[in-house]
């Protein structure tokens, strides 16, 4: 391989880490907005929070890449700028996988917490703020880890619309050379080390959190991969 | 916004087609996923390091990787080492292969629970490894980990789009296909994202009644 084509590969790994944080930041905010909107007391926040859960895990990322591409621009009259295209519908759809996590995650933490949060009149915000998340939040990043991994292997769905990411540029290189397995080896190996070191991380901002809240980690990170989908079922 | 019921009439029969596709990407890879997730946590099991590593190492790393990057590998590499298959095989294998990394979990956490006095009273009986696994722990393992092998099909669904990218005539594949055709991409991407909605909510649905048909 030349280097101008090792540099369109390099290109790639820039493009795949911006929409990976981008998309990541967005999909973090969904998170916790919707999944915190779950645990509200009004019936009907519930409601429009688990109805947005529902359609947003049912529809497949790349069906609603295509949508975002495709259905958005002639239906409400503007354009998105690929990347912010890519962000906008990896982010909406992994966020409601994260909120399953968040919701997960509060409703594990104590109820007596809860309650002495009500003993001490501490308004919901309050309780959410000071009670709640602090303990909630560490047990949230071994799922969020595993999501992450998710959202990185999702972001090479962008490429199918012509954005230049990791695995796009493989397909340049590969017609470039007219030999596939070299460039495939290597940019599934590039995939590898960015996940390795995402989860690395992820273990190590575990360790941090949990000892901000007097708790030790886990020996050993149970790798369940995938999050379960249906509520109690796995 | 404009909607035209017409351009999903139109769209229809090809839908059909499409629907027929990934219910066959679907059920084929799901078939792979068991039998080889099966495979790879028996080999876990092995007592020697030889087998545990290597297949622990290619697992973690088909784990950590793109489908769609292992579907193009697939695709594009197979046959420049004299293999071809048809890209609805291949896309099934790749599909299978991906998922059987999850489903290998999914069995080890079900072997894993089978209570230890199960193995023991293998043991006083003397039954021979071969009947200890066939006949006492793999149904009890099997059992326990129906629902969740189940989550794995819903989440195969999802991912059956990105066959199209390798050719493959599925659902999206056929919406792509027909938006190009008509120049209507809102009707037919709408068709097949509502259509997703359903199926995993109804197989979700099944799901449900199955683990507590299980359970009990």
């Amino acid at each position: 391989m030349t280097s101008g084509l090792w540099e369109r590969v390099l290109e790639g790994v820039w493009v795949t880490i911006q929409l990976l944080v981008l998309s990541g930041l967005l999909a973090t905010a969904v998170s916790f907005v919707v999944g915190v909107a779950r645990t509200h007391r009004l019936w009907i926040v519930r409601f429009l929070a688990g109805f947005y859960t529902e359609v947003f895990r049912g529809t497949s990322a790349l069906v609603m890449i295509f949508w975002v591409f495709f259905v958005l621009p002639p239906a409400f009259g503007w354009q998105l700028v690929p990347l912010w295209a890519g962000t906008l519908a990896l982010g909406l759809t992994y966020g409601a996988y994260g909120s399953e996590i968040v919701r997960g995650a509060l409703a594990a933490v104590d109820p007596a917490q809860r309650e002495g949060g009500i003993a001490l009149s501490f308004t919901p915000w309050q309780r959410m703020k000071l009670i709640l998340l602090p303990q909630a939040v560490p047990e949230m990043i071994p799922p969020f880890s595993n999501l992450l991994v998710e959202l990185l292997k999702g972001t090479a769905l962008v490429s199918v619309m012509g954005m230049g990411d990791l695995a796009f540029s493989a397909n340049l290189v590969r017609l470039a050379l007219q030999e596939s397995a070299e460039i495939y080896t290597y940019i599934l190996l590039i995939y590898f080390v960015i996940a390795f070191l995402l989860t690395r991380s992820m273990r190590g901002l575990e360790k941090k959190l949990k000892a901000g809240v007097g708790k030790a980690p886990r020996k050993k990170v149970t790798a369940a991969g995938r999050v379960p989908e249906g509520s109690g079922v796995s | 916004m404009t909607w035209d019921w017409g351009a999903v009439a139109d769209f229809m029969p090809y839908f059909w087609d499409g629907l027929w596709v990934t219910l066959q990407i679907l059920v084929f890879g799901s078939l792979i996923s068991f039998a080889l997730g099966l495979v790879w946590a028996l080999l876990m099991r092995a007592p020697t390091r030889w087998v545990t590593w290597p297949v622990g190492g290619v697992t973690e790393f088909i784990r950590n990787t793109p489908l769609l990057v292992q579907l193009f590998f697939l695709f594009y590499v197979l046959p420049e080492w004299g293999i071809t298959f048809s890209a609805l095989t291949t896309g099934v294998f790749a599909i299978g292969l991906h998922y059987s990394t999850y489903t290998m979990q999914v069995y080890r956490a079900g072997i894993e629970a089978v209570p230890v006095g199960q193995w023991e009273a293998a043991t006083a009986l003397n039954l021979p490894l071969r009947r200890t696994w066939t006949v006492v722990i793999l149904p009890q393992a099997v059992r326990r980990v129906v629902p969740a092998l189940g989550n794995y099909v819903i989440s195969m669904l999802k991912d059956t789009p990105l066959l199209m990218a390798i050719t493959v005539l599925e659902m999206l594949g056929q919406a792509r296909l027909f938006a190009q055709q008509n120049f209507q991409f809102t009707e037919p991407l709408t068709v097949i994202g509502v259509a997703f909605i359903v199926i995993s909510y109804l197989a979700s649905l099944a799901l449900r009644a199955l683990e507590r048909r299980l359970v009990h």
